[in-house]
């Protein structure tokens, strides 16, 4: 009893020992759970209080995507406005491959309806295997008007296709411009590397400047690209538009050209491989310059065809080549203002100073020629220039020598770039002297190379916008002018343009400096070679006689230039050929410069033709039909105003 | 005792009712109508697939604990033995018959839903394990004998649920059973013993884990070094839960979740998306909702006479309090991640049934707290 009543007990207190056992490890237990929530609670707040900032922004770049669209190009206009580059909307045709039911059978629609070639299908094929399914596939870039009317009436059957408006360059004067403004097209990998602009604003199916203003002023033009954020999911797909935010259109360019005589110029050179630029001979404006035969520029924005790109890169009158900037040509009896002009600076000949020309002129046992065989008998200066006698400036250029000749050649802009900052593939010619020579050849001078510099034949090359330059500044009396293609100051009246340009004043709005343009030593010269020009021009038996105008309004005064390409063998100049007999590569180039009104001068320019044979009869006519143009557009020209400057 | 067992069967329905614990049953009921709106939300806002699901099993298995309360829980302690042969049994049959999903065979059709085991093998290895120490003597608690038999019932399930594989269960299944040793009085020195031996022989352990295991160590280690990969998930959870901030960015606002962002968004990282939508103090009153569950359960233990009640109240809710770290933590970056619910919130039937048999079993203890059990 005693004993059992012990057993009890002990059995009692062995439960009572095994509730406080449990109950003692709960406690235990109990604490640690209250410090493992506060850890958690710990935890808690670091991520979501103190670091809440770090993880929104990461989450809204999980969830956000922008999408950036093609820019907008600034427009590029002529002097008068008009748009010689612009935007125009374009119809595409893009497929969303994840709303397709059936590709094959769209595909076999599309193909009828727009006729897709088969490599086309391919193409399409192969972007949709390599685009995600929701990345629109471009099938056609440029769709016809009636094109587009016909996709939307099939709409309804064609699931999955989106016909799109976007815009695109666009020239409307097609070839007249294409070789100021260069053309636009899709970049390639270099191109995109090289600016950080394009690098940042560069998006599939963007095109930029691949030549020309459009490539020089890419940066001004370019826009800045529309932006759409999106908010997508975690595999990219577009959820919900959150905002538009809309770009802003390039800068708007406004260059001197004038439509009307770039047209002209066109129209006159049509059919022959040439150049013609003209000059405002006080701010320097460049009012036409244009290059022939030209190109559509519009035939690059889709990508040119195969056989479009053969027809313009095989044609022989090489449409390709900016033959303003980059052609380069020996100037003829063009240059012989320049000889006089230096003569007479130099004090080697006087107006009285007289040659007696033979019509030809022997020197160390060679032979010179002047063009008239039977010689122009004792001419002075003016005579010599009316007549381009050659022998005369054999003689003067004898008496004056070539290092004296291209000081000054040189002061008028010959062997120099003139838009050289517009234009990287403007060519900068040469006028030689005997260090040229020796450095460049590695041989001394020969005298009988000092005539033919003298006669512009030889080592001397320019390009037609040097001759225009340089008949420019004959023309505004002596003084350098910066020429420019971009408007940058008001139109001025001729008082007020020779006035200043007397007093120093340079019409380069960007430079401050009154610097002495002057680059004659006695401004009597400059009004010999002047008068002498206009004889050449209005004077019987004047080179370009035929080709005056005697209305004061227009009257011009020039200079005519017959430049060989090659020499002439003493048989062929016994044969005496007509133009027509001789093979086109071997036929002179016909060169004429002039500058016009005669009283109170306006406009220089330059003509050349290319195998065009005499100056007289190729070159000088066309000067006698653009004048007229010319001189009357000047008043329009000084009606506009509202000049927006651009500093480039 | 006798008179003890008289009154017991005395207890009418009625009282059984008035008896049952109101905070808890409250608590899990908020808790269950949360869990549905927060399926409503992983679902974009549209009562579908997962939130229905979600709704008939709650409503299902609700009743089901009410059932379970209803019983005495002298009958629980009887039947805990028979309860986990029963669970090893269909252990045993996944680990051959089972069904086959993403590379591991863990589940079984039982006609309306698929049945996981390993799930009711948390709840069946603290029933079987209170029973054990409720009957075992104080004396004979740290003798060879007891303890080899108790850590071959901890060893069997969680060696079979690791080679389903399953690691993210077995280690709940295993530490379950170690703390119902704990709380059954084996000695603390065993515990400090095998803690150094397992920290010792870590690296032996780590060099048996599956590639992907391993990965999953290491992603934890640096979630950088793969972040579109392996480290995907805990990134984009971090992120979620960053970003919500105080106030959260609002139901239904979760942009991490609406837009796809988060993995398994539905199961183990619901938390992250209920912690972006309601932010801090939505968490914050999650796991105080959590703690009044866990506090109740504890407290229902301590007012047991029988030690199998106390043990068994004690062990559950250690077990919801484990299963809430191992996921908060997982989700929170503090843990690799290995796959474990949130108990009542998570998607999944089986988890949710054995969380509910749980509960039941907790209010049956709560009803009968007064019965002894011999």
């Amino acid at each position: 009893m005693e004993e059992f009543h012990i057993k009890k007990m002990i059995k009692s207190n062995s439960g009572i020992r095994k509730t406080d056992v449990i109950n003692r490890r709960m406690f235990i237990i109990g604490a640690a759970k209250v410090v493992v929530f506060a850890g958690i609670i710990a935890r808690l707040f670091s991520l979501q209080i103190n670091e809440n900032k770090k993880y929104l922004t990461l989450s809204d770049k999980n969830r956000i995507r922008e999408w950036k669209l093609p820019p907008t190009r600034g427009n590029i206009v002529d002097y008068f406005g008009n748009v010689i580059a612009g935007n125009l909307k374009v119809y595409q045709l893009h497929i969303i491959p994840e709303q397709v039911e059936n590709f094959n059978y769209l595909l076999v629609r599309l193909k009828n309806l727009l006729n897709l070639s088969d490599k086309k299908i391919v193409r399409i094929n192969r972007l949709k295997e390599e685009l995600k399914p929701w990345d629109s596939i471009i099938v056609s870039e440029n769709l016809t008007w009636s094109q587009f009317v016909k996709i939307n009436n099939y709409l309804y059957d064609l699931v999955g296709v989106k016909p799109v408006m976007t815009i695109s360059r666009n020239y409307p004067f097609n070839d007249i411009y294409t070789h100021v403004l260069g053309y636009v097209s899709q970049p390639n990998e270099e191109e995109i590397l090289n600016n950080q602009i394009i690098q940042e604003r560069f998006v599939p199916g963007m095109k930029i400047g691949k030549l020309g203003l459009e490539k020089r002023l890419e940066n001004h033009l370019i826009g800045t690209n529309a932006i759409q954020r999106y908010e997508v999911n975690a595999y990219g797909k577009r959820i919900n538009q959150l905002e538009h935010q809309k770009g802003q259109q390039g800068s708007k360019i406004r260059l001197t050209l004038d439509t009307e005589i770039q047209k002209a110029c066109g129209e006159l050179l049509n059919e022959k491989a040439g150049s013609i630029s003209v000059m405002d001979i006080y701010t320097g404006d460049i009012i036409a310059m244009y290059s022939s035969p030209s190109y559509n520029p519009n035939l690059f924005l889709f990508g040119i065809s195969q056989d479009e790109w053969q027809l313009i890169r095989n044609n022989p009158l090489k449409p390709l080549i900016n033959k303003t900037l980059s052609g380069l040509y020996s100037p003829g009896s063009t240059i012989k203002p320049i000889v006089a002009l230096s003569a007479l600076e130099n004090n080697v000949v006087d107006t009285k100073f007289k040659v007696k020309c033979t019509g030809k002129m022997e020197l160390y046992g060679q032979t010179f020629h002047c063009w008239k065989e039977k010689g122009h008998g004792w001419v002075s200066l003016k005579n010599a220039m009316k007549q381009s006698c050659d022998t005369y400036f054999y003689e003067v250029s004898r008496l004056l020598g070539v290092d004296r000749l291209n000081i000054t050649a040189e002061k008028f802009g010959l062997g120099k770039k003139v838009l050289g900052e517009y234009f990287d593939n403007e060519k900068k010619g040469l006028f030689p002297n005997t260090k040229w020579k020796k450095n460049n050849l590695g041989k001394g001078w020969v005298l009988g190379e000092t005539l033919i510099t003298g006669i512009g034949q030889g080592y001397i090359q320019s390009t037609p916008l040097q001759l225009c330059m340089m008949t420019a500044q004959i023309a505004n009396g002596g003084y350098a002018i910066k020429p420019k293609i971009i408007v940058d100051s008001s139109p001025i009246s001729y008082e007020d343009a020779k006035q200043s340009m007397e007093s120093g004043l340079l019409f380069d709005s960007n430079s401050d400096a009154l610097l002495d343009k002057k680059l004659f030593k006695d401004k009597k010269n400059i009004k010999i070679i002047q008068e002498a020009m206009f004889s050449s021009t209005n004077e019987r038996f004047g080179t370009s006689y035929k080709s005056r105008i005697d209305d004061p309004k227009y009257q011009f005064a020039g200079k005519t230039g017959t430049a060989q390409v090659k020499r002439i063998s003493k048989r062929e100049r016994e044969l005496d050929l007509e133009l027509e007999q001789i093979p086109y590569k071997d036929r002179d180039h016909a060169l004429y410069v002039a500058y016009g009104p005669y009283i109170n001068p306006r406009y220089a320019l330059s003509i050349i033709v290319e195998h065009g044979g005499s100056g007289s009869k190729a070159a000088a006519p066309i000067a006698k039909k653009l004048f007229k143009l010319i001189i009357d557009r000047h008043e329009l020209r000084n009606k506009q105003s509202n000049f927006e400057r651009i500093t480039i | 005792m006798f008179q003890h067992n008289r009154l017991n069967n005395e207890i009418t329905l009625i009282q059984k009712i008035k008896n049952l614990d109101y905070i808890l049953l409250i608590s899990v009921i908020v808790l269950s109508v949360i869990s549905v709106f927060v399926m409503y939300s992983t679902d974009g806002g549209e009562a579908l697939f997962h939130t229905k699901n979600h709704f008939v099993k709650l409503a299902a298995f609700f009743p089901l604990m009410i059932f379970v309360a209803f019983f005495n829980i002298k009958f629980w302690h009887n039947i805990s033995y028979i309860i986990y042969f029963i669970v090893i049994l269909l252990l045993i049959y996944v680990s051959f018959f089972g069904i086959k999903s993403s590379g591991s065979q863990r589940w079984m059709d039982v006609y309306f839903f698929v049945l996981q085991p390993s799930e009711l093998m948390k709840i069946a290895i603290i029933m079987c394990l209170s029973k054990y120490y409720h009957r075992l003597k104080i004396e004979n608690v740290n003798s060879f004998t007891s303890i080899t038999i108790v850590l071959s019932v901890i060893l069997i399930p969680t060696i079979l649920v690791v080679s389903q594989p399953d690691l993210g269960t077995s280690i709940l299944i295993a530490l379950s059973g170690l703390i119902i040793l704990w709380l059954g009085g084996v000695k603390i020195k065993y515990f400090i013993y095998s803690f150094f031996t397992f920290l010792i022989s870590l690296p032996f352990i780590i060099s048996f884990l599956k590639p992907y295991q391993k990965l999953r160590i290491l992603t934890f280690l640096d979630p950088d070094r793969d972040p579109l990969g392996a480290g995907y998930q805990i990134i984009q959870s971090k992120i979620a839960i960053g970003s919500g901030g105080l106030n959260g960015k609002g139901f239904l606002k979760g942009t991490q979740s609406y837009l796809d962002f988060l993995p398994e968004k539905h199961t183990d990282f619901i938390f992250t998306l209920f912690s972006e939508e309601f932010g801090f103090i939505g968490s914050v009153g999650l796991l105080i909702l959590y703690s009044i569950i866990i506090f109740r359960i504890v407290r229902i233990g301590s007012i047991s006479r029988s030690n199998f009640a106390r043990l068994f109240c004690f062990g559950y809710a250690f077990a919801i309090f484990i299963y809430i770290v191992v996921n908060l933590s997982m989700v929170l970056g503090l843990l690799p991640i290995v796959g474990s619910p949130l108990p009542i919130m998570s998607y999944g039937g089986s988890s949710m049934l054995a969380t509910m048999i749980g509960f039941g079993i907790v209010l049956s203890a709560k009803i009968n707290n007064k019965q002894i059990i011999a």
